[in-house]
């Protein structure tokens, strides 16, 4: 075979393969819709943080206005600390309220931002003062039998 | 008795050693193969025609597997997904499977057996003919023009092959699930692009696949140049080359995996 025709194969199944590649990133996976623009930190101490992970979606009114950065333990106080990276062009009210949800019954959470009324915003780098924990559902259905329970003894 | 016992701890020492020996001999021609790449990056066409050999001429099998591989997934996952009222996420399935694992593993196992035994044979019937000697004599490096050029071209084709592989099941994945079975389009695409990242999934796939091409073409370029210049040494060495090449794969898929997806 002559070298012409080998560089055109050659050159099809290498272009074929990259093709390939970009369908997986743009089409498959998420590099379309990556926020790849600026963003700022927020953060936020939770008393229980429940099944939050990194890279988990912050949504304003449900729409995702950042990602999850990192949570650690504050040593000290005991409480988790959550950081957000939220796209600069949100700015929030001082007295935004910070919940962690769950999408559906039994889906990923994310963090749910429910916005206040303040004049001013909360700057880069500061804390989000209110907040709500997680949902522990064994917690839940604790409460939900203890309640049950006061309500026999009272019926007696 | 004593005598037999002897012999068989012998014997037994003797196959430790010697595969010893060869790892240590395959690891030396690793470097080597690495040290005289500059010929087959400074005269490209070398690599371009073993691309050829090994890349485009495995494209059919390659496509083909990926497709009915792809489409088998579509019906199995939708089949155990429907039991719990979430055949949308059926798009997740396939593309998970397929770009974190089958697509990387499977279209390695299928190079090694489809390009990798060819350039085993290749070079072993070149060195049972004695042309790697006549090179030598010509004061051509076979290392340079016959093994390195086939090294960089299967490291080079099996990314590409890998990712063919995957876009291609995924496709069959469409086709079963959302033209065949009716899973709805939309869900179909958007869970996938929800849940499939880029770094964590399709990047990560990616180094799997390169990691695989480096594994099989330098074991299939070593048993060739290894191989005993008989035609029985040459079969012997296509068939090491398939049955190594694969275990290795695996084990290597493992330790990847491992170091990869810990479940963060």
């Amino acid at each position: 075979m002559n070298r012409i025709t080998l560089d055109l194969w050659v050159g099809v199944f290498v272009a074929i393969g990259l093709g390939a590649l970009l369908f997986l990133a743009l089409k498959v996976g998420n590099l379309a819709s990556a926020n790849t623009g600026e963003t700022y930190v927020l953060k936020a101490n939770f008393d229980n943080i429940g099944g939050l992970k990194v890279r988990a979606p912050v949504k304003s009114a449900g729409v995702v206005v950042g990602r999850v950065g990192d949570i650690r333990l504050d040593a000290e106080r005991y409480v988790a600390v959550v950081t957000m990276n939220i796209s600069s062009q949100f700015k929030f009210p001082r007295d935004t309220f910070a919940k962690i949800r769950t999408s559906g019954l039994l889906g990923e959470q994310y963090i749910g931002l429910d916005v206040g009324g303040d004049a001013e915003v909360i700057k880069p780098g500061e804390s989000v003062k209110k907040t709500e924990s997680a949902m522990v559902l064994e917690d839940l259905v604790g409460q939900f039998l203890f309640n049950k329970a006061a309500e026999g003894n009272e019926k007696k | 008795m004593l005598d037999r016992a002897t012999s068989a701890l012998r014997g037994l020492g003797h196959r430790v050693t010697s595969r010893i020996w060869r790892l240590g001999f395959a690891s030396r021609f690793f470097l080597a193969t690495l040290l005289y790449s500059g010929t087959s990056f400074r005269r490209f066409f070398l690599t371009i025609r073993e691309i050829y050999f090994t890349g485009v001429l495995s494209l059919i099998i390659i496509l083909v597997s990926g497709l009915f591989v792809g489409m088998v997934l579509g019906l199995q996952g939708y089949d155990t997904l429907q039991r719990y009222g979430s055949s949308e996420a059926l798009g997740i399935l396939v593309a998970l499977s397929l770009v974190r694992e089958l697509g990387p593993v499977v279209s390695a196992l299928l190079f090694a057996s489809r390009a990798g035994s060819a350039i085993t044979a290749e070079i072993g019937l070149m060195k049972a003919t004695e042309q790697l000697s006549a090179m030598e004599m010509m004061a051509v490096n076979p290392i340079a023009r016959v093994v390195a050029p086939r090294f960089w071209a299967g490291v080079i084709s099996m990314p590409l092959l890998a990712a063919l592989f995957s876009a291609m099941g995924i496709f069959g994945g469409y086709l079963v699930g959302v033209v065949l079975i009716g899973v709805d389009e939309g869900s179909f695409w958007s869970q996938m692009q929800a849940s499939v990242d880029f770094r964590e999934d399709i990047v990560n796939g990616v180094i799997k696949s390169v990691v695989f091409g480096i594994i099989v073409s330098w074991i299939a370029v070593f048993e060739g140049y290894d191989s005993e210049p008989t035609a029985e040494g040459v079969s012997g060495a296509t068939t090491r080359t398939v049955v190594t090449s694969s275990l290795a794969i695996l084990a290597a898929d493992f330790i990847l995996t491992a170091f990869m997806f810990r479940g963060a």
